[in-house]
């Protein structure tokens, strides 16, 4: 299990990908529907973009992360021609990257459907240029990265949903490939359970950073993660809330802390911050929806997003294949078709974890083999970003280099 | 029967996957296989109960980390919550109403 090989897409950077998508990046609300409209009926063609009109190095930042991301073989930015972002700009840095780019701006391309057909053309040239330069090369779990989401959480959900893919972290630490983690607004109570995990002293100051500036952040915003009906529900202490989606971290020593378009700097589990940091405006609040975690996650260079639901959910993933876990055997009978992994038979006793956490692998791998995921099969897509401050200064200079 | 799911094999506690009313045997499914508990009382879907003893401040362990302190002896079968189990972190909760978890200590309370 631990050894599947399969045939991945060997990046000018030395990373693989498991895909070979195109990606249409608008850089303004008022040129989505013209790339939305390039896209349409295009298989294996994703858009993603920024709404607003002023810019914001975050957005530049994880823009520019997934159109070089390993998932991704070609490029097309559209932009409508007089907002701040430039997608000439984050063309030349992906070109940068060794994948083809392109950009145009619609005002200088008539209307809609004139700009729609130039896309289009853009995106044929794209793609046999993005085929020609597909280098396949065996891949192993080594090379991959994962990140672990959850949303529409029940009960099962820190029973056997995330116990599940904690288990599936440590069989990929294990071998050699990289885990990461988010969500610690829902961490409240655990600094020093998570602090014990650092790899090293570096990584235990970073945790400690990180959940103090989380903790700081709550209380400015007035965001708490335990309610009346939480303990209503038999949950006693928010310490017991926060285990149970801290439990798809797995067990193994935890590396440091990423911000929101870094890349881990080595294999093993790493927490991605995703808090916004204090900033003059105080603007972006953390993620305020599944969509712009799972985003997060694919611009630290997942190729997958392992999803945990117990209520269910309907959502897929730009540029990186989602895999549905849900502990409720319920939801996976109501949404057989959405659902990848039915964890439940876990609750049932039908399935031990260790024995669930196998299956999971497989599947995991089989999805890397080009199988496509159920959210896959359904044609999803999602994708969402909005103005968030974040100083990263390993990224600060973003595509204004 | 109806079950309870141990997540951990270092936890004193057990998750209620249906309602156990006082006395039932208990179907306890955890990491190392199957086995029978006798509930002390009854105890609510998605609460605990105790797999052992559990001497007063000692650690309440479930996804093997601590998720609390035994605020008194706690019997094996018996139902943990808000009544023999205090957070490390938030003394407020401990004066939550048991059954409903609403607070009695804010100014409408």
């Amino acid at each position: 299990m631990a050894d599947r090989t399969w045939q991945g897409y060997l990046r000018p950077d030395g990373r693989k990908g498991i895909r070979n998508h195109i990606l249409v990046i608008y850089t303004v609300e008022c040129a989505s529907f013209v790339a939305q409209e390039i896209g349409k009926d295009e298989p294996g063609v994703h858009v993603i973009g920024f709404p607003g009109c002023y810019d914001n190095d975050y957005a530049i930042r994880l823009m520019l992360a997934l159109g070089t991301h390993p998932n991704i073989g070609g490029v097309l930015c559209v932009g409508l021609g007089c907002e701040y972002t430039q997608p000439h700009r984050l063309a030349e840095a992906i070109r940068q990257s060794g994948r083809p780019a392109e950009s145009f701006f619609i005002q200088e391309h008539g209307g809609t459907r004139s700009s729609v057909e130039h896309g289009k053309q853009l995106l044929q040239s794209l793609r046999a240029r993005a085929n020609a330069d597909a280098v396949r090369v065996p891949m192993t779990f080594a090379d991959l990265t994962i990140g672990a989401e959850c949303g529409g959480s029940d009960g099962t959900s820190g029973l056997a949903g995330n116990p599940v893919v904690g288990r599936v972290f440590d069989r990929l630490v294990d071998a050699g490939g990289t885990a990461i983690f988010e969500e610690i607004v829902e961490m409240i109570g655990l600094r020093e359970v998570m602090t014990a995990r650092a790899a090293t002293p570096t990584a235990a100051e970073q945790l400690a950073a990180t959940y103090d500036k989380m903790l700081a952040y709550c209380r400015a915003v007035r965001q708490y993660s335990v309610a009346p009906g939480n303990f209503a529900g038999g949950l006693t202490t928010i310490e017991e809330k926060s285990m149970g989606a801290f439990a798809k971290s797995g067990s193994r020593h935890i590396q440091g802390v990423i911000r929101v378009s870094e890349r881990p700097p080595h294999p093993g589990l790493w927490l991605l911050d995703s808090v916004p940091d204090s900033h003059f405006m105080q603007f972006g609040y953390t993620n305020p929806n599944d969509t712009e975690g799972i985003m997060d996650l694919v611009a630290a260079g997942a190729q997958i997003v392992l999803f945990i639901t117990g209520r269910g959910s309907v959502i897929g993933s730009a540029v990186s294949p989602l895999i549905k876990v849900t502990g409720n055997e319920r939801t996976y009978r109501c949404m057989i078709d959405d659902m990848d992994f039915n964890a439940g038979r876990i609750l049932s006793g039908s399935l031990t974890l260790d024995e669930a956490s196998i299956e999971l692998m497989d599947l995991i791998a089989d999805v890397a083999s080009g199988q496509p995921s159920k959210p896959e099969q359904l044609g999803h897509r999602e994708f969402f970003l909005m103005y968030k401050h974040q100083n990263v200064p390993s990224l600060e200079a973003g595509c204004h280099a | 029967m109806p079950s309870a799911f141990q997540v951990h094999a270092s936890d004193n506690v057990a998750t209620l996957l249906d309602e156990a009313l006082e006395g039932a045997a208990l179907s306890i499914v955890g990491p190392e296989g199957n086995r029978e508990l006798a509930a002390r009382e009854k105890v609510a879907m998605g609460h605990k109960v105790a797999l052992a003893a559990i001497a007063e401040g000692d650690t309440v362990t479930k996804f093997g980390v601590p998720i609390g302190i035994a605020s008194r002896s706690i019997e094996p079968g018996a139902w943990v919550h808000l009544h023999n189990c205090r957070s490390q972190l938030d003394e407020r909760s401990g004066s939550f109403d048991l059954h409903t978890g609403a607070p009695g200590d804010n100014a409408h309370g």
